[in-house]
């Protein structure tokens, strides 16, 4: 990357893998478990947080030097909420179907741990570039995992991939299902999720030493 | 930077600004935006009011509804009468559609809106519901025949879990309710969203039954409650029908 010294690139990489906010950081779990049944809605949601992940650090760098420490989370919380009203709000006016699908993800992107970590842990001490480099590597290792969890519970669970049937008709009973395979509705529940997060952290370890913690 | 951001006076200060422009600018944005939003709103009501009594345009497995452009002139074409009911008393009323339930219901003496939609000869009405589902509010449109049996159903919801609850509105769903009727023994009792009916490809169109979405159980349980208080509520209407 020409554009991007090596730390700011690492800025990008790092929370793809080694640092990533889900699996090593354990940030963003309730929205891993709850949105994942799908293949689409983690695309949608993983694209939302990175819009508002990297708006809300720019905004929060660029004032960090005038917020009262006292009052940092409250300042924080009033940024991200009031950005993620304006979006919706837009959305609602200028892109209504869009806007229905989204509007289920506005109060998770609100509460989301890996936004208010990322302001806190980066925003608060780095420039507005920067920040908004780490916001983009944060939201995009998540966005990472969300769709790795939604491929297996929607492939599994449902046996349709970003809704479009991909193993046959479990009721005519065509392709796989023709040879009995049924699909698993356990994989629509939320344990399943957190199931699917522990086989990454342990396949993400074995394959990586360096994380193992002594 | 001189500004001493730990004194008191700074914070209450801070406070004070950041909640008076970040307040602006959201007011400032709600009402910009408002007209254009309640106009999207109302497009949305009269295709999910189409939608019920079959005029859309459907792929073969897929909702799709009437463009927003098209919505207005359709609505007028199929849409031939509006009612309200309030007290047992039927008015037409050619604005019934805009009649915001949930306020309805708060209010000691609810009017119930109806519509009548006529296509190819044939008659539908249209009845809009309201409920609750698992987070949060669920909503449709229902329309049935003469004889009580039910012609299109159009579901939605505020906050459904995607991929579980949020599937009442996907089409499969929805189409299983075609053709269930929603009487038995001569009362109305809507519709149940039901879990081992050991009728998955809903067969029997007269046990008042659909199969139920996995994983959806409270969501599912929200929409039969939905479906039999809001069909009872216009039972004298459709009493009427089968009068005549």
């Amino acid at each position: 990357m020409a554009l991007l010294n090596k730390k700011d690139a690492a800025l990008l990489k790092d929370p793809l893998a080694d640092n990533n906010p889900i699996t090593i950081q354990v940030l963003g779990i309730c929205s891993a478990l709850a949105i994942t049944a799908e293949l689409k809605a983690s695309i949608v949601m993983g694209l939302s947080v990175m819009f508002v992940l990297a708006m809300g650090n720019v905004v929060i760098s660029l004032m960090r030097n005038i917020i009262p420490s006292k009052i940092r989370i409250i300042v924080q919380l009033v940024v991200v909420a009031a950005l993620v009203i304006v979006v919706d709000q837009a959305l609602k006016a200028f892109a209504y179907e869009l806007s229905k699908t989204l509007s289920v993800f506005v109060g998770l992107i609100i509460t989301n741990c890996i936004i208010m970590g990322r302001f806190e842990a980066f925003a608060l001490a780095n420039g507005p570039k920067r920040a908004f480099l780490d916001g983009i590597g944060n939201a995009a290792g998540y966005a990472l995992i969300l769709v790795i969890i939604g491929f297996f519970r929607e492939l599994l669970g449902s046996g349709t991939l970003l809704g479009f049937p991909v193993l046959g008709d479990p009721i005519a009973k065509t392709g796989l299902y023709a040879l009995g395979y049924e699909n698993n509705g356990f994989m629509l529940l939320s344990p399943m999720a957190l199931i699917i997060v522990g086989i990454i952290i342990w396949v993400q370890r074995s394959r990586n030493p360096k994380l193992i913690e002594h | 930077m001189a500004i001493n951001t730990e004194k008191n006076s700074y914070t209450i200060a801070f406070a004070v600004v950041m909640v008076v422009i970040v307040g602006s600018l959201l007011a400032f944005v709600s009402s910009t935006l408002k007209e254009q939003i309640s106009t999207n709103e109302r497009f949305e009501k009269m295709q999910n009011i189409l939608y019920a009594m079959g005029v859309n345009n459907n792929d073969e497995s897929s909702v799709v509804f009437i463009p927003t452009s098209e919505v207005q002139t359709q609505f007028e074409t199929y849409i031939t009468q509006q009612f309200v009911i309030q007290n047992g008393q039927v008015t037409e009323d050619p604005e019934a559609y805009l009649i915001d339930l949930k306020r309805e219901e708060a209010s000691e003496n609810p009017r119930l809106p109806l519509f009548v939609g006529e296509k190819d000869g044939k008659k539908f009405y249209i009845v809009p519901m309201r409920g609750k589902g698992l987070w949060d509010a669920i909503w449709g449109f229902v329309s049935v025949d003469d004889q009580k049996v039910i012609q299109g159903a159009y579901f939605d919801h505020k906050g459904e879990t995607p991929g579980l609850g949020a599937n009442i509105k996907m089409r499969y769903f929805m189409d299983d309710f075609i053709g269930e009727s929603i009487e038995k023994n001569g009362a109305i009792v809507g519709v149940t969203v039901a879990k081992g009916n050991n009728d998955p490809v809903n067969e029997d169109k007269y046990d008042n039954e659909v199969d139920a979405l996995a994983g959806a159980t409270i969501t599912g349980n929200g929409l039969s409650a939905m479906l039999s208080t809001s069909l009872k509520k216009y039972e004298s209407f459709f009493n009427s029908l089968s009068a005549q």
